[in-house]
């Protein structure tokens, strides 16, 4: 016997059986946004002025460079996680949420692709 | 047949039927710094495309974020930033079972709150008193 009520069962409609992942990626994501943000705001601190030659140089680190772009690819990912789930606790109208979700999506993926080509330019010595 | 889909049921309360507590100010604004960050990565972007552009285009974003309407912009995103961080760990606390009782949950809500702008005041301190307050 199934415990679905009528109206799930004829809509075809339950769990997407994806939240758990969902859940968990949220939090390894904060955990991981928790060290690399403090190391962030710490070298932040550590260059006031942010003057172009000093910051270019920073960024062309190789360590620095490398866990930027682990900043930027986790922080985009969280940011997507996370507003994926406001756009579905308020926008109700299926078809306008489905259109909300594509549109962050795509700048999602645009803004962490321009940030992560930006790094690499420096860090390859690509700006000058 | 009545089939529960057609009857009546009673709904979980929701935002509109709770009587206002500031923990629930709180876990809103956990959101809206969530939100308001993910608006702030298009700055982020903005400054380190500029710098991968070269000099000039560096110096038009560092006239850009030193303009004092982004300045305070600026502030309100460190804000946020140390806001959710903390109010983060707060959560996390939460997913192991412990802080979650009346009491705790509202110190706990507290020493975020004050703590996001302790730390926001103290992080610029640190950058004006670098910067001579000129930047």
């Amino acid at each position: 016997m199934s415990l679905r009520s009528p109206t799930g069962r004829v809509q075809g409609l339950g769990t997407a059986k994806d939240g758990v992942s969902h859940w968990w990626a949220q939090r390894v994501t904060s955990v991981a946004l928790l060290l690399l943000g403090l190391w962030f705001a710490a070298s932040l601190l550590r260059m006031p002025e942010l003057e172009y030659q000093v910051v270019v140089a920073w960024i062309a680190g190789p360590f620095n460079a490398v866990l930027l772009l682990l900043f930027i690819a986790t922080l985009v990912y969280h940011s997507q996680l996370g507003v994926q789930v406001v756009v579905e606790d308020y926008v109700h109208h299926h078809g306008l949420k489905i259109a909300t979700m594509l549109l962050l999506t795509f700048a999602h993926w645009m803004v962490a692709a321009l940030a992560i080509f930006a790094v690499l330019r420096i860090a390859f010595g690509g700006a000058r | 047949m009545d089939s529960s889909s057609t009857r009546k049921r009673p709904l979980s309360p929701f935002l509109t039927v709770y009587r206002w507590q500031y923990t629930m100010a709180l876990s809103i604004l956990h959101r809206v710094t969530g939100c308001v960050q993910s608006v702030g990565l298009l700055l982020f972007a903005y400054w380190l495309v500029a710098a991968a552009t070269g000099q000039k285009a560096y110096a038009t974003a560092h006239a850009f974020f030193g303009h004092p309407l982004l300045r305070v912009l600026l502030i309100g995103f460190s804000f946020a930033f140390f806001y959710h961080l903390l109010n983060g760990v707060r959560h996390m606390t939460w997913d192991t079972g412990h802080g979650m009782e009346r009491k705790a949950a509202r110190v706990s809500g507290w020493i975020v709150f004050l703590g996001a702008i302790a730390t926001t005041a103290l992080f610029w301190v640190l950058i004006l008193r670098d910067t001579g307050g000129a930047a």
